[in-house]
């Protein structure tokens, strides 16, 4: 059974998470907004980990490694994907000094 | 996890997800600036490989075929999205992405269902459900609003009457499954329900909203796949799943805030107002004519002028005409002339959609500005180029307290010395209301296709 202070430690985490959130997500500019939510969805993409275990830990039944499998599959979809485009997106994100020079190549 | 059995493997595991925590939060801090945020994602992308590593290492993993394939599957498609899709696909690509996501969620919940549900105590059920119906609504939602963005489904809103009602009614079926699941976990035909009802519920949810409002819908669904993550952590009991999904849920969260905000309507107006099936009665008919100008006149206001603004909507992404934008600014401003984007908050079909469009086209991000920067800026600029956007220049937001869009912070384009609109016709914009810019003394139209008339202007402004 859950260990009470291990739950109450989870909801101290969320708190803080979304107040931190709130913090750093207010500063992104607007010029950012779109790599920002490719970003942010490949990081919860990070709900892999759930996914890895489901598909192939000890204990788990054969119905559960399946379901495992097919979310796995989508969440590394996001991972690879989300920060893949993000990174083809901010790459393109230049300054005006560093264009001139590209262009006088 | 029981306390007996932690290993020095599983200290190691919970080691990265400590380190993958930071390293996310840090990668969101330096996203706030275009010079930073590229270093900031290889920062992210560092503490996921650890969390992976670590999760293999930590977790007794007996099967690793299930694991490998869909590691390996995952791979390719995501590498081939990353690489093949067009910006102008982007907020497909990324409604997409919610649903794979929301997915991932709800599947893990469903095998924690089928696995440990006799282990999971009050609370842990209750972040069960959430995280049942969280998933699968957002699977559902984000698929429509992905086919909606394709052009699959049809943009327009589908309502029909009792929509609200019958809305209404799936609800309460969802909640009452949610609440008679908690307490009798054993019911596993009502779990069922439950998750059936939440992916119908997702597509009841999105058919009714129209194209122009996927901003905020974007970022709702958004905010609901990143709450489904964090939910999925209060039930494993995994920290860094309840930090990033809690990150997720409140980026989209303060997304969805900004963007009402900029269309001045609250979150429950776009949820269930259906905006654009209600096709303009109140409006006053403006009338008046249009003025039709010529590639050239319209070549030659623009190499002769000192300041111009380029304001672009979504009919530049429809028309591929980032590019040919582009050429033409840099033409004008190799002649001396100031040029500047001005760029509106929900312009486009996600938030800062137009942005990418640009820097795409190489268009240097100091030459983009926000509403707030440009708006003060219109009185001394010469020409402003409205290109493919409607509604955001729209003065009647600003003078006529009873149109639909009243009170919507609009680009002032209006008090340009001129205006010159780029439109594929005479027909009225996605929401279906007059445009009194259009009628102005200061306008004049230019109409076809927004690409071939941008690049035939850089033409004829080279011969000038």
């Amino acid at each position: 059974m859950m260990n009470p202070a291990v739950l109450i430690a989870s909801v101290y985490v969320f708190a803080l998470a979304a107040f931190l959130g709130y913090q750093v997500i207010s500063r992104v500019p607007p010029l950012l907004h779109t790599p920002l939510m490719s970003a942010t969805n490949a990081i919860s993409g990070i709900s892999l980990i759930g996914s890895l275990v489901l598909a192939g830990a000890k204990g788990y039944p054969l119905p559960a490694h399946i379901l495992g499998f097919v979310a796995v599959t989508t969440a590394t979809i996001n991972v690879v994907g989300g920060f893949g485009i993000t990174d083809r997106m901010l790459k393109m994100f230049r300054q005006r000094t560093a264009t001139k020079k590209e262009a006088a190549k | 996890m029981n306390p007996a059995s932690f290993s020095l493997t599983t200290y190691f595991m919970e080691a990265t997800y400590l380190v993958a925590s930071i390293l996310f939060i840090m990668a969101l801090k330096m996203m706030s600036h275009p010079e930073t945020a590229r270093r900031g994602m290889f920062l992210a992308e560092g503490g996921m490989f650890a969390a992976i590593v670590g999760t293999l290492i930590g977790t007794q993993i007996i099967t690793w075929v299930w694991l490998l394939a869909g590691l390996a599957i995952g791979s390719v498609i995501g590498a081939w999205m990353a690489i093949f899709v067009p910006m102008t696909a982007m907020p497909q690509r990324t409604a997409l992405s919610h649903a794979f996501g929301a997915l991932a969620a709800a599947l893990v919940g469903i095998g924690e269902f089928l696995v440990k549900i006799d282990e999971l105590g009050p609370v842990k059920r209750g972040a069960l459900g959430f995280e049942i119906i969280l998933g699968a609504l957002t699977t559902t939602g984000s698929l429509i609003a992905a086919g909606k963005l394709q052009g699959v489904i049809q943009g327009k809103p589908v309502q029909f009457r009792g929509q609200n009602i019958v809305n209404l009614a799936i609800f309460v079926a969802m909640v009452g499954c949610f609440v008679y699941f908690w307490f009798n976990p054993a019911a596993s035909m009502v779990f069922y329900a439950m998750l059936s009802i939440a992916f119908l519920f997702g597509v009841m949810l999105v058919i009714p909203i129209g194209s122009a409002d996927m901003p905020v819908v974007m970022s709702l669904l958004n905010s609901y796949a990143g709450l489904a993550a964090a939910a999925t952590g209060f039930v494993l009991g995994n920290n860094v799943l309840i930090i990033a999904g809690t990150l997720d849920g409140f980026s989209g969260f303060i997304l969805s805030v900004l963007m009402c905000k900029a269309m001045n309507r609250s979150i429950t107006n776009v949820l269930f107002g259906g905006f654009g099936a209600v096709v303009a009665e109140s409006t006053s008919n403006v009338g008046g004519v249009m003025r039709e100008i010529s590639l050239d006149d319209a070549a030659m206001q623009l190499a002769f002028a000192n300041r111009v603004v380029f304001v672009p909507g979504y009919g530049l992404a429809t028309a591929q005409a980032q590019h040919a934008v582009r050429e033409l600014a840099e033409l004008l401003e190799s002649r001396g002339v100031t040029v500047k984007f001005g760029i509106h908050p929900v312009a486009g079909r996600m938030p800062g959609h137009m942005n990418v469009l640009l820097a795409e086209a190489n268009v240097p991000y100091s030459s983009l500005y926000e509403m707030e920067q440009i708006n003060p800026e219109f009185p001394s600029t010469d020409v402003a180029v409205v290109i493919g956007a409607n509604d955001v220049v729209n003065p009647d937001a600003r003078d006529n307290p009873k149109s639909l869009i009243a009170g919507m912070p609009i680009l002032e384009v209006d008090r340009a010395k001129s205006v010159i609109v780029l439109k594929r016709g005479q027909g009225r914009g996605f929401s279906g209301l007059e445009n009194p810019l259009f009628f102005k003394s200061c306008t004049s139209m230019l109409y076809g296709d927004a690409k071939s008339s941008l690049s035939h202007l850089a033409q004829a402004v080279q011969h000038v």
